[in-house]
């Protein structure tokens, strides 16, 4: 019958049988779809590789078996291949980059604790004139106390 | 046919493997599997004229990207390939979010360091300032800075600036789109 076959029958030229294994996933619709994975991988291959998964992760092996023939045909040499060769690549530069800044921040941070301790250290040299000596008594001449500017 | 040995593939098909086999350059006779996967995923027919569609400088190339995409599928029957690009894709996406926060980070830390500079040239001198003297009728009293005092100090940033400008000058190269 001509009607109601799936794209894979109809690219076939045959019957599309009620339990037709691509069916499902290859609807008359879109009729590139079976031709790509056709034409890479062959509808016997498809087949057998369809009917040896169970039935739920069909869909998605159809879905993947179409981006790679998608792939291997807009790129004969090297497929989706490429695209993974990119992919790590880009990883590398990332990494790369990444490795490079946490090094800056390690290194400005560096700096940043040095200057805040030597300004803490400055800050203390002053700072300790104001202290009254060990009798508790402040030297008239010298720093006034300035631990109650602050009450 | 290399010397009088067929190759893999026309060993696996069991035909005779003549002079001009287009699989035999890249199925050598000693590494079996190699064919039979490629054949088991994609069969020796689409191989064979997948292999005639390209120039010989090319091929070579396209049986090891075959080879790693069949054996891809044979490792997971479900994505394949496309499982690794997924993976990966996720790893990229990570990677720009871990650079995007180092980012934000590093401009943080120059931020501090420049107020910090500030900060210290502006009240550095003022602390030296306040060996302060009694007044007049020698009544000893606490003086707070007066504001003429701090008219005579002047912050110096130029060498703040130098740090913001480099990472300016780099930031464009942090900055372009890493997933196309």
């Amino acid at each position: 019958m001509n009607s109601g076959r799936c794209a894979a029958c109809k690219h076939l030229r045959r019957r599309c049988l009620s339990d037709c294994i691509f069916s499902p996933y290859f609807p008359p619709n879109n009729p590139r779809r079976f031709a790509y994975v056709h034409k890479i991988y062959g509808a016997s291959n498809v087949g057998k590789i369809l009917k040896d998964l169970p039935v739920s992760r069909r869909a998605e092996a159809a879905d993947s078996l179409y981006y790679e023939a998608y792939c291997r045909i807009k790129d004969p040499v090297y497929g989706c291949v490429g695209l993974i060769t990119i992919l790590h690549q880009q990883i590398y530069n990332a990494q790369w980059q990444l490795d490079r800044i946490q090094a800056e921040i390690a290194a400005l941070s560096t700096t940043t604790d040095h200057r805040s301790q030597s300004e803490v250290q400055q800050v203390e040299n002053v700072g300790s004139s104001f202290l009254p000596d060990q009798n508790g008594v402040h030297d008239s001449n010298s720093f006034y106390d300035i631990s109650n500017w602050f009450d | 046919m290399v010397g009088n040995s067929p190759c893999a593939s026309c060993k696996l098909l069991r035909r005779r493997c003549a002079k001009d086999c287009v699989f035999a350059p890249y199925f050598p006779s000693d590494d079996p599997h190699k064919f039979a996967i490629v054949h088991k995923v994609f069969g020796a027919s689409n191989v064979s004229k997948m292999l005639q569609e390209l120039p010989v400088q090319q091929r070579a190339d396209a049986v090891s990207s075959l080879v790693y995409e069949a054996n891809a599928r044979a490792r997971d029957p479900v994505y394949g390939c496309v499982g690794a690009i997924s993976y990966l894709q996720n790893q990229v996406s990570q990677l720009q979010m871990q650079l995007a926060v180092a980012q934000a980070e590093i401009l943080c830390i120059q931020m501090q360091q420049e107020q910090q500079a500030a900060l210290a040239a502006a009240t550095a001198p003022s602390l030296v300032q306040l060996q302060l003297e009694p007044d007049d009728d020698g009544d000893e009293k606490s003086y707070f800075l007066q504001p003429h005092q701090l008219l005579n100090f002047t912050s110096n940033n130029s060498n703040a600036n130098v740090i913001y400008d480099s990472f300016k000058k780099e930031s464009h190269l942090y900055g372009h789109d890493m997933v196309s």
